[in-house]
Order: structure tokens, then C-alpha cells, then sequence
């Protein structure tokens, strides 16, 4: 119990590193790949938030003027993550939309018939 | 409070699990959507309210929408 | 061959994050840097959130940095796609009348919520990314409810030209004043108020319109059959 107790957000950030990696070098559609980068930005946010945890702690604000601060969490953390998720969504559309061009181009989205048929 | 923590990162995974078997591509979009709603919660654990946020407005809402959108433009099912 | 080869590369990688995961002690502080944010945050830049003081004040470089991203992306998807074939117009029926008139009545409140959060950003949790998105999927919720009503292209591009530039100047402005780059030169205030926190409201606000017209942008490039 307190193995799971302090480890809980580290196995799941991991597993879904995992998964996400998975599935981009084992699956040959493309839309399923790009799902699989999503997940796996999930998992790296996830895990740089679980970091800056302390314990028993409260959110960064200052809610009243004379809150107590001592036991408050890591804020610097959560700015990047913040940053990250909205690149993450910016990489998402661009790649998107390089996939219908590819199946407008191509007529399927199966990696092995497009590297097949190169020219 | 660590059993509901427990519960909800079992349903994140068996959800990426999901995302990855499904043959039909809308089904995998909802389950890739159903496992940012679960980070959402799960940063709200994590004390950080300005991240759940983001992640509940962007990453399960729009991030799903641009998904289907693409996908109704091309094929619906994996080959 | 493939597959056996990227199953050892998972089985590495595995081995790999958790050996060092093991030895990352969880919940207890890590930095000192979070420390002095904490403590002299509301006497440096008087906005009550920290976490939007660290993202527009002390790291305010690094927002301009994601500001750009996305804009590049925005611009790379309308180039691609606009290039593309022409596709044969699907046949789409008007909508019933419940669902058009629930979708007009449910398009202001969205907005207003979304305008309150990117105004409050330096007091409650929320801000200009949040508040962008929220608005968002209000214009999404048009494009899907009420087929026949579509935003002015030109509108939308003008409202996020016009954001980033806004970001901009008052940087440039703060060059002028202050000595550096985005420096805060309006009066602080007291912290919990309204007008408080300098140039902080001012810059969310630029923030959330070139959010909100950005993504509703990047979805109006994916849905218009052109």
C-alpha cells in the first residue's frame, strides 16, 4: 500500500509512454499513428506534473491575501505543461493535415502501399 | 482516496489499451479522448487547476473534433 | 522482423524509464526556484494566480515562442490544405428546428464564460489558452449545429493578426520604459482586484482573441469544402 501509495502517477504516466510508443512503430495506418503521438504527449504531461508535486499540498493561488504559502506546489511545472499542451494540439492539425493531402494524393493511408508504391 | 486514484488510472489505461485494438478509427479517437478527460481529473488531483482546465477544453473537446473532422474526409476504417 | 526488433526497442526503453523513475522520490520539493517564485510573486508582479505571473511576466519570452508555433501551424494547415483538389460537395439537409434553435441560444453564454476566463486570468484559474479554447467550441458549435451560417474569413484572420501584434508592442513598449523586453511598466495595484497585476490582463487578453480565432481558423480550414 504505500509502494502504491507514492507510486500511482508514475506507473500511469508510464504506461501510457508505453502504449503511445507503441503504437507508433508497430501500427501501419497513419490517423492511428497520430493518435498514438497524442497519447504519448499525454503521458510526458502527466509525468511533469506528477514531479512537482509536495505532499499534502494546495494550489498556487492566492485566493484571500493572507493565505498560508508554506505548503504550496511547484508552479513552474505547470507553466510549461501549459505551453506543451497547446503545442501539442498546434503539431496535432498540421500533421492532420498532411495526412488527407497524402490520401488525396496517394488513395489510401496504409504506410506499406505508399512506401511500396514510390513513385 | 488512493482507491479512486488507483480506479482511474486502471480506466486510463485499459482506455489507451483500447485506442490502440480498435479497427474502426472513430472508436479509437473516443477512446484517446476518454484518456485526456482522465488526465484532466487527474491533474486536478495533482493541485494544478490552471492544467486541468486546458487539458478538459483542448485536448478531450477539440483535439476529438479535429480528429473526426479529418477522418470523414478520408477512410473510416483501418485496412 | 520489424516487429520483433521494435519490441526489444520497447523493452529497453521500459527498462530504461523505470530504473530512473525509481529513484525520483515522489512529493517531496524539488527546486528553490518555485520557493522564490511563491514568495516574492505578489510584490513583484501583483497578480494573485502564480502560475499566469510565471507564464506572462517571469517567462513571458517563452509564451511569445508558443504564440508563434501555433501561428505557424495555423498558416502551414491553410496552405496545405487550400492547395488541395476540389472534392465533390457532399449533400448536407438543414438542420431541425430544436437543434438550430438550441445552438443560438447556447452560442452567447459560451462566449461570455469564455470572455470571463481569459479576463480573469490573474485571479482565478484560467486565462488566455483556456479561454481561447473555450471559444472555440462555441464556433465549433455553430459550424455544427447551423449548417448555413459561417464566419467571415476575413474577421477572423484580422482578430488574430491584430492579437499577436498587441503582444508585441507592449513588449516593445516595455523595452522603452523599462530596460528589457516585456517589462512590466504599468502600476500594480493591490493583488485580488480587477485592474491589478501591471500588464498582465492586457496580455491575456491579447492571448485569448488570437487563440480563439486561431483554432476556430484551423477548423474552419479542416470543415469548408473549397
Amino acid at each position: 500500500m504505500g509502494f502504491l501509495n507514492s507510486y500511482i502517477y508514475y506507473i500511469g504516466a508510464f504506461g501510457l509512454i508505453l502504449v503511445g510508443l507503441y503504437i507508433i512503430l508497430v501500427k501501419h495506418n497513419l490517423i492511428k499513428v497520430i493518435i498514438g503521438l497524442g497519447i504519448l504527449d499525454t503521458g510526458v504531461n502527466l509525468f511533469l506534473i506528477s514531479v512537482g508535486y509536495i505532499t499534502k499540498g494546495t494550489a498556487p493561488i492566492f485566493s484571500r491575501p493572507g493565505i498560508d504559502s508554506e505548503r504550496m506546489v511547484d508552479p513552474v511545472p505547470q507553466a510549461l505543461v501549459l505551453t506543451a499542451i497547446v503545442i501539442g494540439v498546434a503539431v496535432l492539425a498540421l500533421a492532420l493535415s498532411l495526412a488527407i493531402r497524402l490520401y488525396q494524393h496517394y488513395g489510401t493511408l496504409n504506410l506499406r502501399k505508399i512506401r511500396e508504391q514510390k513513385w | 482516496m488512493i482507491f479512486i486514484v488507483s480506479f482511474l488510472v486502471v480506466l486510463m489505461l485499459v482506455g489507451a489499451f483500447a485506442a490502440s485494438i480498435f479497427k474502426d478509427l472513430i472508436s479509437a479517437v473516443i477512446a484517446a479522448a476518454l484518456v485526456s478527460l482522465i488526465a484532466s481529473i487527474l491533474f486536478y488531483f495533482l493541485q494544478a487547476p490552471d492544467v486541468a482546465m486546458a487539458e478538459a477544453s483542448i485536448g478531450a473537446a477539440l483535439t476529438a473534433a479535429i480528429f473526426i473532422i479529418a477522418i470523414t474526409r478520408t477512410k473510416r476504417h483501418e485496412e | 522482423m520489424r516487429r520483433i526488433i521494435s519490441i526489444l526497442l520497447l523493452v529497453i526503453v521500459a527498462l530504461g524509464i523505470s530504473l530512473s523513475l525509481a529513484k525520483i522520490p515522489f512529493g517531496t520539493p524539488k527546486t528553490k526556484v518555485g520557493r522564490y517564485y511563491i514568495n516574492k510573486g505578489i510584490k513583484e508582479t501583483g497578480a494573485a494566480n502564480i502560475v499566469t505571473s510565471v507564464v506572462v511576466n517571469y517567462r513571458g519570452f517563452d509564451t511569445l515562442g508558443e504564440v508563434t508555433v501555433l501561428f505557424i501551424a495555423a498558416i502551414g494547415l491553410g496552405a496545405v490544405l487550400t492547395a488541395s483538389g476540389r472534392e465533390k460537395m457532399r449533400k448536407t439537409e438543414p438542420a431541425s428546428m430544436v437543434l438550430y434553435t438550441g445552438c443560438r441560444l447556447l452560442f452567447p453564454l459560451i462566449i461570455i464564460f469564455g470572455t470571463y476566463i481569459f479576463i480573469h486570468g490573474h485571479l482565478t484559474p484560467g486565462g488566455g489558452f483556456q479561454g481561447g479554447a473555450i471559444i472555440a467550441s462555441g464556433f465549433l458549435l455553430i459550424y455544427l449545429g447551423c449548417r448555413e451560417r459561417r464566419i467571415s474569413r476575413l474577421a477572423s484572420n484580422l482578430a488574430e493578426s491584430l492579437g499577436g501584434l498587441l503582444f508585441v508592442v507592449i513588449g516593445l513598449f516595455g523595452l522603452v520604459s523599462g530596460g528589457y523586453f516585456l517589462s512590466n511598466f504599468l502600476p500594480k495595484g493591490t493583488a485580488n482586484e480587477l485592474f491589478s497585476a501591471g500588464i498582465i490582463p492586457i496580455i491575456y487578453i491579447a492571448i485569448g482573441f488570437k487563440v480563439g480565432s486561431e483554432l476556430t481558423g484551423i477548423i474552419d480550414n479542416l470543415i469548408e469544402e473549397s
